[in-house]
Order: C-alpha cells, then sequence, then structure tokens
C-alpha cells in the first residue's frame, strides 16, 4: 500500500525533486501524526464511532435484513469497512480547512518545499489513523460473529484494496478542505456529500431492493464496488448472492482499483493547484 | 544590486463591491543590508506586498526581484533565500517550540543533526529554551511571536520580511522585539517591514516608504519624511464644544492652512511657525473669548507625517455629518 503511495508522489515531483518531495511529505506526516498523539479526542472517538456502528448494525439492522444464504454480521463487514474509511475523509476536510485558516499555511508556502506536500503529509497522516480505525472495527466484527472464509493473501488484498480506496477519498476530502472558506463549513461540507454516496449503495442492504431507477447508480457507485470486492476476498459473499449484471458488479476488484485510481488523478492535481493559490484569509 | 525591488507592483482583488486595488503600481527599492519600514494604515495594502515579494500571491502586473532572483519567474530561488514572519504566528499549536523549528529546518532541507542543532540555537537566542519542549498553545502571545521569527530565520535568509511584527504585543515583549531585529540588522540582514505603528519605523528602519490606497504616497528617510510635514503643531483643548468654532475662526490665519477642529473631543490643532511666541499670542487673543484647557505645543512626530499624508485626520471633516 505504502508502495503505491510514495510511487504517487515522486511522479508527481519529476526527477530531482522526488527526494525532497518524500523528505517533505515525511516531515509533514511527522507534524500530524504528532498532532493527532497530542490530541487524541479525535483518535479515541473515531474507535467508538466505527465500533458503534459495527455493533449497531449487527445488533439492531442484524435482525431485520434478511441475507439468504448467509448471515447478516458477514455481509455487513465490507460494507461498513468501506462506509467507515469513506467517512473518516470528513477528518481530513476539517483539519485541511483549519490549517488554511490559520498562519501555518503560509509558513509552508513561503519555504521552499514540494508543492504537495503539505496534502500529502496530511492524507498520509489520516491514512494511518484510518488503519486504527480498521483494526478496531476488525476485532469488533470478530468479537460479535464476524469469520473470513478465505486465504490469507486474499485477505490481505482486501486490507490492501480498502487503503487504497481510503487514501482516494481522503483525497477528495482534502481538496474540499481546500475549498471551502471556514473549518465550520468544512464540518458540513465534509459529511454531508458523503450520506448519499454511502447509503445509495450496497453496504447495508442488497441493491436488488432499491427502486429499479435507484439501482443502477447504487451498482455503479464505487463503495459499492469496494463492499462487494471486500466480500469477495473476505469470503463473506453468501451464496448465490446476485450483485447485479453491471459492469463494476461483475468485475468489482478491478473497477474498485480503476475507480480508485481515477479519483487521485484528478483530487492529487486539483489539490495541489489549490494550495498553490490558497491564501490563508 | 538591491536585494529587494520591485516596479509597478499591480494586484486586484475581486470583492463584491467590485474591484480593490490592493496594489496600485508598486515601486520598492531596498539596498542590501538596510531596513524598508513599509508604513500604512489598515488596508493600505502592505501585507499585500509582502505576499507578493514572499511569492505568496502573483501580481497582476509588475516586477520584482528578491535577493536577485525573480518572484514570478523563480520562486523557489526566492524562497530558499528568504524568512517571512506574518501577522499571525505561523506555528503549530500542538507541537513544542523544539518541534516547531525542527519541522521547518528539515523543509529547508537541512539534515536532521543540523535541524537540532539550529533549533537549539534559534531557542537559546530567542530566550525560549526554558520553553522549548511545552506545546506552543502554552506560549504567551510575544513567545509565539519570537518563535515564529525563530522560524523565518532558520535558514540564515539573507533577505528577510515581517509583516506587522508586534502588532498586539504588549509594550514590554515589543521592546524585546525590536532588540532582537536590530541584532538581526547589525548582522547584515536585508529587512523589509511593515507596521502601524510609526514609533516602530522610526526606530527600526533605514528608509520609510509610505503606502495607502495601494500606492506608495511617500518615501524618504524618517527625517526626510518629518521635514516634509515641517513646522510644529499647536494644538489646544476648550471647555465646551460650541467653543469650538469660536476658537478656530480666532486662530485662521495665524499658522498654515485651515485650523483642523473637532467638536467631540474640544480639539482644535493647526501648524504654527514661530514657537513659543506663537503659543503665547494664539492663547491671548483666545483669552476671554473661550476657556482654553489644555494647550500645547508639538515638534512633528512621524505621526504627523502619517496623517498628514494619509490624510486620516481629516475624514470626519469631510464625511457629511
Amino acid at each position: 500500500m505504502s508502495t503505491t503511495t510514495t510511487t504517487q508522489a515522486q511522479q508527481i515531483a519529476t526527477g530531482p525533486e522526488a527526494r525532497t518531495a518524500v523528505a517533505d511529505t515525511l516531515a509533514i506526516t511527522r507534524r500530524n501524526l504528532t498532532r493527532l498523539m497530542r490530541v487524541p479526542d479525535s483518535v479515541v472517538f473515531g474507535i467508538i464511532q466505527s465500533v458503534m456502528f459495527v455493533l449497531l448494525f449487527r445488533f439492531v439492522f442484524g435482525g431485520a435484513i434478511n441475507v439468504p444464504g448467509g448471515s447478516y454480521v458477514e455481509f455487513l463487514m465490507g460494507g461498513i469497512f468501506a462506509q467507515t474509511v469513506a467517512f473518516s475523509c470528513a477528518t481530513t476536510t476539517v483539519a485541511m480547512a483549519t490549517d488554511l485558516q490559520g498562519g501555518i499555511i503560509d509558513r509552508f508556502r513561503s519555504l521552499p518545499m514540494w508543492r504537495g506536500a503539505v496534502l500529502a503529509g496530511r492524507t498520509f497522516a489520516d491514512l494511518g489513523f484510518g488503519a486504527i480505525t480498521v483494526v478496531a472495527m476488525a476485532i469488533t466484527g470478530l468479537l460479535v460473529g464476524w469469520r473470513t472464509h478465505s486465504s490469507a493473501l486474499e485477505i490481505m488484498a482486501g486490507f490492501a484494496l480498502l487503503a487504497l480506496f481510503a487514501y482516494a477519498f481522503l483525497w477528495i476530502g482534502a481538496v474540499i478542505g481546500m475549498s471551502v472558506k471556514s473549518p465550520e463549513v468544512a464540518q458540513t461540507a465534509g459529511l454531508i456529500w458523503l450520506f448519499p454516496l454511502t447509503f445509495v449503495s450496497n453496504v447495508f442492504v442488497p441493491v436488488e431492493s432499491m427502486p429499479s431507477w435507484l439501482q443502477p447508480i447504487a451498482e455503479w457507485n464505487p463503495v459499492s464496488a469496494v463492499a462487494l470486492s471486500l466480500r469477495e476476498l473476505f469470503g463473506n459473499l453468501p451464496a448465490g448472492y446476485d450483485a447485479g449484471d453491471s459492469l463494476p458488479m461483475q468485475y468489482p476488484i478491478a473497477y474498485s482499483v480503476a475507480a480508485c485510481l481515477l479519483i487521485l488523478a484528478v483530487a492529487i492535481p486539483l489539490g495541489v493547484s489549490r494550495y498553490r493559490r490558497a491564501a490563508a484569509r | 544590486m538591491p536585494a529587494i525591488e520591485a516596479r509597478g507592483l499591480v494586484k486586484v482583488f475581486a470583492s463584491r463591491s467590485g474591484e480593490v486595488r490592493a496594489l496600485d503600481g508598486v515601486d520598492l527599492t531596498v539596498p542590501e543590508g538596510t531596513v524598508l519600514g513599509l508604513l500604512g494604515p489598515n488596508g493600505a495594502g502592505k501585507t499585500t506586498a509582502v505576499r507578493v515579494l514572499t511569492t505568496l500571491l502573483t501580481p497582476d502586473a509588475g516586477t520584482a526581484a528578491v535577493a536577485g532572483c525573480d518572484v514570478v519567474k523563480a520562486p523557489g530561488d526566492v524562497r530558499r533565500r528568504i524568512g517571512l514572519s506574518g501577522q499571525y504566528a505561523a506555528v503549530d499549536e500542538y507541537l513544542t517550540g523544539r518541534e516547531n523549528l525542527t519541522m521547518v529546518g528539515r523543509l529547508y532541507h537541512l539534515g536532521k543533526k543540523a535541524a537540532a542543532d539550529r533549533a537549539a540555537e534559534l531557542l537559546d537566542r530567542f530566550e525560549l529554551t526554558d520553553a522549548a519542549d511545552r506545546q506552543v498553545k502554552g506560549y504567551s502571545g510575544g513567545m509565539r511571536r519570537r518563535l515564529d521569527l525563530a522560524g523565518a530565520l532558520v535558514a540564515h535568509p539573507p533577505v528577510l520580511f515581517l509583516d506587522e511584527p508586534t502588532t498586539g504585543l504588549d509594550p514590554r515583549s515589543r521592546l524585546g522585539l525590536w532588540d532582537v531585529i536590530e541584532d538581526l540588522v547589525r548582522d547584515g540582514t536585508t529587512l523589509l517591514l511593515t507596521t502601524q505603528y510609526l514609533e516602530e519605523a522610526d526606530r527600526l528602519a533605514d528608509s520609510i516608504a509610505v503606502v495607502d490606497h495601494g500606492r506608495v504616497i511617500a518615501r524618504g528617510t524618517s527625517d526626510e519624511l518629518k521635514a516634509q510635514v515641517g513646522g510644529e503643531r499647536l494644538e489646544l483643548s476648550v471647555a465646551t464644544a460650541d467653543q469650538v468654532a469660536v476658537a478656530a475662526g480666532i486662530l485662521t490665519g495665524m499658522g498654515h492652512g485651515e485650523p483642523q477642529s473637532d467638536p467631540e473631543t474640544r480639539v482644535i490643532s493647526m501648524r504654527v511657525d514661530g514657537g513659543a511666541a506663537t503659543l503665547m499670542d494664539a492663547v491671548r487673543r483666545l483669552d476671554g473669548h473661550v476657556t482654553v484647557v489644555d494647550v500645547a505645543l508639538h515638534r512633528p512626530t512621524l505621526d504627523d507625517v502619517f496623517l498628514t499624508l494619509t490624510g486620516e485626520a481629516t475624514p470626519r471633516e469631510v464625511e457629511p455629518a
């Protein structure tokens, strides 16, 4: 996972600047991780929230939603991993907006550092934070009946895909954070788009239970593809589960990877160009 | 070659009420090793000028070179040669003072050890050693500013930009910061300083450019600017508001131009020649017509220069009542 992303950082920097880019990104990542440790509230609440979601859906919806040929908790986990990881990018939005409002961005911009380092350092640090919440959720899941039925390699591939998906979404969060006027706006702007995106998907319910006009949207939603990929890779798909005939549902892993790369290909240059122009206050 | 050279800088911001020409053709020259004070009221364009010269903003027109590097064509080279300390202390609240400076050192691509050594050196120089390993959120305003200034100095920049370095500081911290800045300049750093405080410009700057509405409206040394306003100023206050106009009427013709009066504070002031004799004469003429509560003769200060040039002293008379 980290190899993929470092390669991306190097590609943007091009040539001799690559070493600078990596060093600058590390310095900023370190700063952000230190901040996270100094204000552990956000980490703690992030963990509580994700654990709580697993428990709520497992025990509240678990009884009502019938997954033919499988158990709801196994169906749920792939989806809730994708959903939680997607939601974690709202933190990035707020953190980015907060940085922008303080004077620190002016300091960074006046330094001879790589222009993408502030964003890359932010997204790397938040990826580390996301990994902690994923571990907490996995443990919770195991405690309430989630089991994997696949090889270790497939499970690792599943978490690697989840990391790529998380990283792509963190960049969207960072771009939104660079675009809003204040951290207060970021609170809302960072969250609001995530609700339809994660709910109009196969995360919590099978797509076929939705009205027919909504089904294609849900099927082409990358969140659905990631959730389905995780279920496949963790061996959690109920026997005879019909994901749908659409391309993303037929090839969920390939589609997920392609969608994440596309998001990164758009969000990284957009974020860096916004960073260049961003003027604190 | 001057350390800072700007020609015809223009920066226009779009706003709801139309365009704001934050910079409207600014020329600046700062010879190496000298201090230029950019003096002006809020919104005059001082910060915009600094942001253009430090590559944070791209000018809409004009050219500027800092330490021989063009700010538009070679922003990276400029950044390697400057230090910037802004109006809002650009430090990370949750990092310690030492971590802040080490991070900046790393971002200047000093090695790990070099960054740590430089941080320790600066913390010592700015008397922050005791607080070095505490988080910045517990620092006082003065300590933050010192840390921010230290951050600007990490890479020994030959050209330094300080945007209102002492705004919001208590007098004691301000004096402390002035000492530090004077030390830097003695060591040969070229400094561009913006300030609203004339005292600050008077003390620190070799030459001063007065900025208003995005233009340089006067420049020179502090003495030259004071001479430009010339003469002394008679200032007196009377007992009641209705006496203000009476007093102003009597004083008209005794000095240069119309007396400036303010019914609210009941103060009348006027530029005069002739020193104490004029003062005595004025008091004699007013005697019996108005009750003079206070009277003083002021030598010109940079404040007078500033107020005269920017017209800040007169808006009350200009604005419709």
